[in-house]
């Protein structure tokens, strides 16, 4: 437990300090973590999907206070618990198989153990909907709430369920481990797509410096596409430079412009493809600062704009969530030169307020419907579609996260839903 | 990370071969040995006051921590108990792969002091980071570390690396926007070597003065006059040796860089590393704890930006147009809250309120029709309904009743309680603890000149300051009396020194008349020195060549630092005449003197003549001739002191025209034996022919009212011009 401790705070610093740049290496790191925390938790007799979700809850929580901009390490928080929650109820549903057989020693124990004669019912209540996707939030409820209300439990029966509770930390971390492979490997993914989408003598414009964008066109040229890139440079970090000479590397024919000049060259383009900072669930896209534009130029003159973006940039909020941090302003000396404005912010004479601003955001959101498509690891869909992918990869209860309170909150109004639809 | 291990390799490389990893070590000071905290500083050390609502040493530590420093020696003097239990419920204790450890010391009074005792310590082992507890940056060490290193490796007297920043300092006010005075730089814009530190230039007149041998060392000069000193220095081990062997090393800039600069017996050379884009800087006053603030606000520190949780600060939402809000704030929706402004946590604001460009800090009450702009206002403060506050400090658990006004410049420092309807004067300096009456000895030493710059300017300016002083209404003195309908306290005298120079470094802005009164002043004073007919450029010139190469020559004629100098030269000589000392060993003292002095071979002869003419001038006499005999009598003791000067015809005219000085103005009496003395002099063959020809040729041209002593002298001379002829002949 301390080292899972020390790795965390590790992280949360590295988290605070800005020190991760990039959503890969960040969900991919996440992961890891959340593993290393899942294989340290030590589970209890009962209710082990409940002690794990906590756990990796309460790391989560302070995952997402770090560096609330980073929203790939919220996605990755709520891609794992989900995890967790779906092997339960695999489990369950296996050992609904076998509760037929010796349903009367089950129950037997369940009752011996404590005043909770519900938690065998809600498992049969839930095995009986596993069948069902979305699987019922009830049952991950009742099991949560367990997880509160009963701190201890008997030994009796303790063969079985911890067994049955190191099947489960198994599967889970089987199933991080599948997801770590899934985030490592989504470039390639994108990329296999890549020859579907680019065509002979076709000419592609980006923004900025996209790993992903650069393996998407790599691919594409792999596989003997002729074709022709335009970067704009992605002031004022200038990560299209960077780009320009990768591209040049493979032999790609590359042309540099001015952030500026986009306009004036998208009528020559045949399509638009860029990386993203996050995809919300709506389908618009947080992405590098200058993206809007482009994607407006994109739209009067009715060329494609693609967004390449791994699954774990799927992010189950909407941009209009206050508790959505949608961007960050960095520092103005990466615009201009301290020393040589020095004068222009002598707040000491003059009026005493400062005349000069400068403001340096690093993202954009660019709308859904300038989206004509988005291409991920999985295939490529419309804007539209984002939140039927979102409700494959995410549980609904976890959405909210970072208040407890509002946990709680969202707790009991799921309960009363709950409720209601079964009477 | 990788480049910093492997720096740390290459020292090990150097130093011992077992030492596989040397820790970046760093000392920090967490103590400033200033008063200009005052009376804030009296309750709680410098590095603890809120800077955008978190305390200084945070920035400090933090940035440590990012640029890869392992080991953090915390020095604590003044309030050390506060700075050490401050940092035991911090985190900073617990950092894997960074350690803080604290060194308390009751005694220090001085950088230097601080220096000497860790020393002693014996902690040190390798480069260190020497910083101040006040001192904000994101700057990354990596590259200024490589250069240090690199610089050692060829030469290991190349002690220190100054880290530098380019700020233009203001035309008009001469000081820079950290309200620091102005600071001219000599680099050697090839090797960065520092050659040149002065901060405390004398900006009315116009001059600044470069020892002629740099340019003869250094082919190519820079001098720069908008290099700011972030004071952050990589240093090496020897530097704490040198503070300990130098005991007299108190202040880390005025006795240690200039110490070092001056020395060339040594040869110790110290660096510079300049930063463009990343940004630091120190916190001296209260005008760059205002401008500094700002600065973080407006993100140049990023990340060290109040949203950032970088470390001890709440969290902080970044709204439009830089305004910040911690969680919980309670605001009216009638309230206004103004651009770049951070509200605390748990704060509460009324009706109709006001707030802009203002730090806010957390759990204070704000009630209605409040004004508060450009103003820091710390933890806890109640500020009720109606009152204005206007570039003010507002230490932590002032109240301050309904109708209340604070004027631009105002500290109110802890717990103080400000009546109703109560006015407090700009400038002033409101605490509970009454003023200090005197300062400690050594401090006065030390700093006494820090902040009364002006015994130093000349007279114009400072009466042209007095003079607008006296028109506003303001400032009279407030004497240490308890004021206020229902509060007491006591508003700080201000000395004479400190009003005059009060709104320089105030949080408040420079007020429009101000500047305009020092733009006058500015103007008189280049009037007058083009009456002088001196042909020295106005400052306002200096200015615009920042970075010309090769620049001033050694123009300046340095009158305070001979005067001083030659009255050093003639205490050791009067010692020498009591105490019977060696003449070898007085020609070593002076020799010292002038190395100190930096003074010229003429310069020494002209101070020994001095000191000799003024001995026999102080020995009892009764006539004339008893004073020629005195003055016979100790040049015939002296001569071998006085020839060892006289090395070449400079240094004989030299004499010659101080003693024609001596006999107008401060020894008046010598003027009837002018032309005896001058034939002694030539008898005792202390000063040849030549010498005295040459003078006498010099003298030709001259008025009327020079040609006295000439005239007095014109028989010997002619004796002495026939006898060369009969040699001639």
């Amino acid at each position: 437990m301390p080292d899972v401790q020390a790795l965390v705070n590790e992280f949360l610093l590295k988290l605070k300090k800005r020190k991760i740049e990039g959503s890969q290496a960040t969900a991919k790191q996440t992961a890891e973590l959340l593993r290393s925390v899942i294989s340290q938790q030590r589970v209890p007799y009962a209710n082990q999907a409940g002690a794990l979700i906590d756990a990796v809850r309460a790391v989560g929580e302070q995952l997402i206070a770090a560096n609330p901009v980073e929203l790939a390490v919220g996605n990755i928080v709520r891609r794992v618990l989900h995890i967790i929650r779906e092997e339960n109820l695999s489990l369950a549903a296996d050992a609904i198989g076998g509760l037929n057989l010796s349903a009367a020693s089950d129950d037997e124990d369940d009752t011996e153990q404590d005043d909770h004669p519900v938690l065998s019912a809600a498992a049969v209540a839930a095995a009986a909907r596993s069948t069902l996707r979305p699987p019922s939030l009830h049952a991950l409820l009742e099991d949560t709430l367990d997880s509160a209300a009963v701190p201890h439990t008997s030994s009796s029966g303790a063969a079985d369920k911890s067994s049955r509770g190191r099947k489960l930390k198994h599967d889970v971390i089987e199933a991080v481990n599948e997801l770590i492979r899934e985030i490592s490997t989504c470039h390639e993914q994108i990329a296999e797509q890549a020859v579907e989408h680019i065509h002979q003598n076709e000419v592609i414009l980006t923004l900025g410096r996209s790993r992903t964008v650069m393996k998407f066109l790599c691919a594409a040229k792999e596989k003997k596409r002729s074709f022709r890139v335009f970067v704009a440079e992605g002031a004022p970090r200038y990560q299209g430079h960077v780009l320009a000479k990768e591209l040049v590397a493979r032999g790609l024919q590359t042309t540099i412009i001015t952030d500026s000049a986009v306009f004036a060259m998208i009528s020559r383009v045949n399509m638009v493809i860029v990386g993203a900072h996050a995809v919300m669930a709506n389908g618009g896209v947080i992405a590098p600062v200058g993206m809007n534009m482009v994607a407006l130029a994109a739209q009067r003159h009715a060329v494609p704009f693609v967004v390449v973006a791994g699954s774990h940039k799927l992010c189950p909020l909407y941009p209009h969530n206050p508790e959505v941090l949608l961007n960050e302003l960095k520092s103005p000396s990466d615009l201009l030169d301290f020393g040589e404005f020095s004068d222009c912010l002598d707040f000491g004479s003059g009026t005493g307020s400062p005349l000069l601003h400068v403001v340096n955001p690093t993202f954009d959101y660019v709308p859904p419907k300038l989206v004509s498509l988005f291409i991920t690891d999985t295939g490529g869909h419309n804007p539209s579609y984002m939140y039927r992918l979102i409700a494959d990869y995410y549980s609904a209860v976890d959405l909210v996260l970072k208040f407890i309170f509002i946990c709680n909150f969202a707790l009991s109004i799921d309960q009363c839903l709950a409720t209601r639809s079964i009477t | 990370m990788v480049r910093k291990k492997g720096g740390g390799h290459r020292v090990s490389d150097e130093a011992e071969e077992d030492l596989s990893h040397v820790p970046l070590q760093a000392i920090l000071l967490a103590d400033s040995f200033a008063q200009k905290f005052r009376p804030i500083t009296l309750e709680r050390p410098k590095v603890l006051l809120p800077l955008v609502n978190v305390p200084m040493i945070e920035y400090t530590l933090a940035w440590l921590e990012s640029a890869g420093v392992e080991e953090v020696f915390v020095f604590c003097c003044a309030h050390a108990k506060q700075v050490i239990e401050y940092l035991e419920k911090s985190q900073w204790f617990s950092q894997p792969n960074f350690s803080v450890t604290t060194i308390e010391s009751h005694n220090s009074v001085s950088a230097g002091d601080a220096l000497r005792f860790i020393y002693e310590r014996n902690v040190i082992h390798g480069d260190f980071v020497l910083i101040s507890g006040d001192t904000v940056s994101n700057m990354s060490l990596t590259q200024a570390l490589q250069e240090h290193k690199d610089r050692r490796k060829k030469d290991s007297d190349a002690v220190m690396t100054m880290v530098i920043k380019t700020s233009k300092p203001s035309p008009i006010t001469h000081q820079s926007r950290l309200g620091t005075d102005e600071l001219f730089m000599a680099i050697d814009p090839n090797t960065k070597q520092l050659l040149y530190y002065e901060d405390r230039a004398e900006h009315m007149k116009g001059t600044i003065s470069l020892d002629k041998t740099l340019i003869a060392d250094h082919p190519s000069i820079s001098l720069y006059n908008d290099k700011q000193d972030c004071y952050i220095d990589i240093c090496s081990q020897e530097v704490l040796s040198l503070f300990t062997d130098n005991f007299d090393y108190q202040h880390l800039r005025r006795h240690f860089v200039k110490g070092l600069l001056v020395d060339d017996i040594m040869g110790y050379k110290i660096f510079t590393h300049e930063i463009h884009s990343s940004y630091a800087a120190r916190i001296d006053n209260y005008r760059s704890y205002d401008i500094i603030s700002k600065d973080v606000i407006q993100r140049w520190t990023y990340p060290l930006v109040p949203d950032v949780q970088f470390f001890g600060n709440a969290a902080t939402k970044l709204e439009r147009q830089g305004m910040y809000r911690g969680s919980d704030v309670a605001q009216s929706r009638y309230a206004q809250i103004g651009p770049f402004t951070v509200i605390g946590s748990r704060t509460s604001i009324g009706n109709n309120t006001t707030i802009s460009n203002s730090v806010i800090g957390e759990g204070c009450t704000i009630g209605s029709n409040v004004s508060i702009e450009g103003s820091y206002v710390w933890n806890n403060v109640t500020i009720e309904d109606g009152c204005k506050l206007k570039e003010a400090i507002v230490c932590d658990g002032v109240v301050l009743k309904s109708g209340a006004t604070l004027e631009p410049g105002v500290v109110v420092s802890f717990k103080v309680i400000i009546g109703e309807q109560f006015v407090i004067p700009a400038y002033s300096k409101v605490s509970l603890l009454p003023q200090p009456i005197k300062q400690d000895s050594d401090e006065e030493l030390e700093y006494a000149d820090e902040g009364s710059g002006t015994v130093e300017t000349p007279s114009i300016t400072s009466l042209a300051d007095k003079e607008l002083k006296f028109k506003s209404p303001e400032t009279p003195h407030w004497s240490t009396s308890e004021l206020g309908t229902s509060g007491s306290f006591y508003i700080w005298s201000l000395d004479e020194g400190g009003l005059e120079e009060e709104w320089r470094h105030s949080v408040a802005h420079i007020p429009e008349d101000k500047l305009a009164a020092l733009l006058q002043a500015a103007e008189n004073d280049l009037d007058v020195t083009a009456q002088d007919g001196n042909v020295l450029p106005p400052s306002g010139e200096l200015d615009t060549h920042t970075n010309s190469e090769n620049s001033e020559d050694d123009l300046d004629d340095l009158k305070d630092d001979s005067v001083y100098f030659e009255r050093e030269v003639e205490a050791t000589f009067l010692r020498a005449v009591h105490e019977n000392v060696e003449v070898d060993n007085v020609i070593l003292e002076v020799n010292s003197l002038r190395l100190s002095y930096n003074m010229s071979f003429v310069d020494c002869a002209g101070a020994i003549f001095y000191s000799i003419m003024k001995l026999a001038l102080e020995t009892p006499h009764n006539s004339t001739s008893e004073l020629q005999r005195n003055a016979v009598n100790a040049i015939t003791t002296w001569q071998k002191l006085l020839k060892h000067y006289l090395q070449s015809i400079d240094e004989e005219i030299e004499v010659i025209l101080k003693y024609e000085e001596m006999c107008l103005e401060s020894a008046k009496e010598f003027a009837p034996l002018f032309a005896q003395i001058l034939h002694l002099l030539y008898d005792k063959d202390i000063l040849p022919e030549e010498a005295i020809l040459s003078w006498a040729s010099e003298k030709e041209g001259a008025d009327d009212t020079d040609k006295v002593f000439l005239k007095q002298a014109e028989p010997f001379i002619q004796w002495l011009n026939e006898a060369s002829e009969e040699e001639e002949d």
